[in-house]
């Protein structure tokens, strides 16, 4: 049926080998750089596999910012300080509310999709913005956590622990979401996408079908999250739960392109570092550098990043058998 | 040819990586990055004064050209290469910032910030890479009352100053006062704001605060409901901690119901929008600029005032407002503490040497005595200032009235005590002389 092999998971492991041994070697500015990029692309693998399916989200940093705040507040009320733990308990937090939330936001489409979930997200800022015993605007900080008991002396060597736990975790959710994409679940995803009616006559709920993308979604969203918290080690309502932290994500995703699950991880970190070098040369005005190149983007790389990537990748492997036999002879 | 080309690629990326090239040591500039607002609502009114504020003295200092005694080139003799960053984007973003600037570029001294927030954010980072961070604005009392950070200071007054000082203006020019409620954008520093005045209120007046308080939300920018609340009231005091855009809004929209003619309204942050309002500033305004700064000490006659006021118009042609002089004053403590640090050491001064001499420093600075009291020298006190808006026709500005100064002492809880327990223990231990 599928004549293309896929290799996929080859490559996200083959990737992960290397990303685990260059972390070590490069300079710690990078160490945060990769932190943060990684974090976002976990919640971007959820928009990816929503967007498959032509919905797009404008809303979810409310479960970005529900991992975060989980990760920040179990910290500071519960003692409980292990990475494993307030990570599992970010990502349960946004999956329970994700499905509860998903029954309402399932019958939705289009527009409707993308404004509701804003709806929701918006209701979360509010709260967090009014409430002093939640931080109000200023958010509060979070310790380092220990790994598994582990503690690391050095904040650096904790972040590189987080970091490494933060791409084999990363690879996981890849892997998975991969496997769920192209199981026959996972497969309805571009044909809900395409014509609705016609899944519903194979026999298939579409409704049910894209209640549990968006619960998974919400569950890589939480995830992603207290990632983002813990790597920080601050959480606050505006860069975390406001619809401009929603927005970057969309962002994110656009520029990744839904192409691959990799795409997510590739166009994070490339959205981290155009950002950090927008600052950088225009501190009046970076805010044009990004918003120019997601124009770009949109014109020229339908695709996204991964299309280019793709793109390139084509070419070479077309060109290969030709270049290969004069190689061979000589 | 595209094992060459693979290479080129691979060879330009890591050059784009690597820090820009190692300068010689010996004539290495001190880099310094000044952060505040650049794009937003608070730029206009705060974050491009401010930046402009430091600009004018950083460049007098690589002159040598500050009024004696700081009539020294650089910082211990090394001129500072400055990079200004832009303060907006929310506290994630500033805190991924703040270590591309310590760890990627090599930033000496971070400074400035205006969010109380970013600066609660920043403080752990700032420990964890041990980096000099010298706060030049932020408003919470509590980044030195909650931790004890080794490697940062805050070169003003904490924001229970403020309110306390306007307690203290209250009982002074309007002790017939009955009641008293505010308006105050629904966030941090609002809520802080509001807290301390109460508090401060309660302690030190008879009225009674209104039960009906409006807390309408940041950037807001609409009031009319609030302000036909405020009308309502029977409370004949207003307190309001707004800046930025939203004060603006709230002095147009109040302007035109009579809402200033009515009712005696506090702005903690007035000053600010005092320049740019000019005529539209409304009269009999009690006004305060968080601190001894912009117009409040308009007149004061220290050489020092004189030059920074002179320098600051020739090059931007106005006044300096408050945040002019708050970035103005960072600047000169760093300066001060590297120079004494050369002094002593004999040499250019390492980190440690600069902090040891910032901590617990007390200079005179632009407008004002300050001395790094708090926090276990950390944190700067100051004189606190209110006065009352007049309309001078024949000058064609704004004037104050009535300008009334506090001493440090009386406005700013002692050492190693929190604000908000301090106030509500009847501020012991205030020297108001």
């Amino acid at each position: 049926m599928n004549l293309v092999r896929d290799r996929t998971v080859q490559g996200l492991t083959l990737a992960l080998g290397v990303m685990l041994i260059v972390s070590a070697l490069v300079p710690s500015w990078i160490v945060n750089q990769l932190l943060f990029a990684f974090s976002r692309a976990i919640v971007v693998l959820g928009l990816l596999v929503l967007w498959r399916t032509r919905l797009v989200s404008f809303g979810h940093a409310l479960y970005f910012g529900l991992g975060a705040y989980t990760v920040a507040m179990t910290s500071r009320y519960t003692g409980v300080n292990d990475a494993f733990a307030l990570l599992g308990a970010a990502a349960l937090l946004s999956t329970v509310v994700g499905f509860f939330v998903g029954f309402i936001i399932r019958r939705y489409r289009d527009i409707f999709f993308a404004m509701l979930n804003l709806a929701f997200s918006m209701i979360l800022y509010g709260i967090l913005v009014k409430t002093e015993a939640l931080g109000s605007t200023d958010g509060f900080t979070i310790e380092q956590p220990t790994f598994a008991g582990i503690a690391f002396e050095d904040p650096s060597e904790g972040k590189l622990a987080l970091l490494c736990l933060l791409m084999v975790v990363g690879w996981a959710v890849a892997v998975g979401v991969q496997a769920y994409l192209r199981s026959t679940l996972g497969r309805l995803t571009t044909a809900i996408g395409d014509n609705e009616i016609r899944v519903e006559y194979l026999g298939y709920s579409a409704e049910h079908a894209i209640h549990i993308k968006y619960v998974l979604s919400t569950f890589l969203a939480g995830l992603g999250g207290g990632f983002m918290a813990l790597a920080l080690g601050q959480v606050d309502p505006d860069s975390m739960v406001n619809w401009t932290a929603s927005g970057e994500l969309v962002f994110v995703t656009i520029l990744s392109g839904p192409g691959s699950v990799a795409a997510p991880f590739i166009g994070s970190f490339v959205f981290e570092i155009l950002r950090t070098y927008a600052f950088e040369w225009m501190p009046h005005a970076w805010q044009m550098i990004v918003g120019g190149t997601l124009l770009i983007v949109i014109f020229f790389m339908p695709g996204g990043l991964w299309g280019l990537v793709s793109g390139v990748a084509q070419r070479l492997t077309r060109r290969r058998p030709a270049a290969a036999a004069p190689g061979a002879g000589g | 040819m595209r094992q060459f080309r693979k290479a080129a690629i691979a060879a330009v990326v890591a050059a784009a990586l690597t820090p820009a090239g190692v300068a010689v040591a010996q004539d290495k500039p001190v880099k310094m990055s000044v952060v505040s607002f650049l794009s937003g609502p608070a730029a206009g009114p705060f974050g491009v004064p401010a930046r402009n504020g430091a600009e004018v003295v950083i460049l007098a200092i690589n002159a040598g050209k500050l009024p004696a005694p700081h009539n020294t080139k650089g910082l211990a003799g090394r001129p500072i290469e400055v990079e200004y960053i832009d303060e907006s984007g929310g506290n994630t973003k500033q805190v991924a910032e703040y270590r591309n600037m310590v760890e990627k570029r090599g930033v000496d001294v971070a400074l400035g910030y205006v969010s109380s927030g970013t600066c609660e954010a920043l403080t752990p980072v700032a420990e964890e890479l041990k980096k000099l961070t010298v706060y030049a604005v932020c408003g919470t009392p509590r980044i030195f009352e909650e931790s004890k950070p080794q490697y940062v200071f805050r070169t003003m007054s904490h924001a229970t100053s403020d309110n306390v000082a306007a307690a203290y203006y209250v009982r002074e020019y309007f002790p017939k006062i009955k009641g008293y409620t505010g308006i105050n954008q629904n966030y941090a520093w609002g809520q802080d704001s509001w807290r301390d005045f109460d508090a401060a209120m309660k302690q030190l007046t008879k009225a009674k605060a209104s039960t009906k308080l409006q807390w309408p939300k940041l950037f807001q920018g609409q009031y009319s409901t609030e302000i036909s609340a405020l009308l309502l009231d029977k409370a004949d005091l207003i307190h309001s901690s707004f800046y930025d855009g939203d004060l603006e809004s709230f002095i147009f929209q109040g302007q035109t119901r009579g809402l200033f003619k009515k009712k005696q309204v506090v702005f903690t942050v007035g000053e600010t929008s005092v320049y740019r309002l000019n005529k539209r500033m409304p009269e009999g305004v009690v006004l305060g600029a968080r601190g001894p700064y912009g117009v409040i000490v308009l007149n004061r006659p220290s050489a020092l005032n004189k030059w920074f006021i002179a320098a600051y118009k020739d090059r931007f042609g106005s006044y300096p407002p408050g945040p002019a002089y708050q970035y103005a004053q960072a600047v000169l403590a760093t300066k001060i503490a590297y120079d004494a640090a050369a002094k002593k050491a004999g040499a250019f001064p390492s980190q440690d040497q600069v902090i040891a001499q910032l901590k617990g420093a007390e200079f005179e600075s632009f407008s004002t005595h300050v001395k790094m009291a708090l926090g276990d020298g950390h944190q700067a006190i100051t004189e606190n200032g209110y006065g009352i808006t007049k309309w001078d026709a024949k000058a064609g500005e704004v004037k104050l009235e009535k300008v009334k100064f506090y001493p440090a002492e009386c406005v700013n809880p002692p050492a190693g005590v929190k604000s908000v327990d301090w106030i509500n223990g009847g501020m012991k231990g205030a020297k108001c002389g």
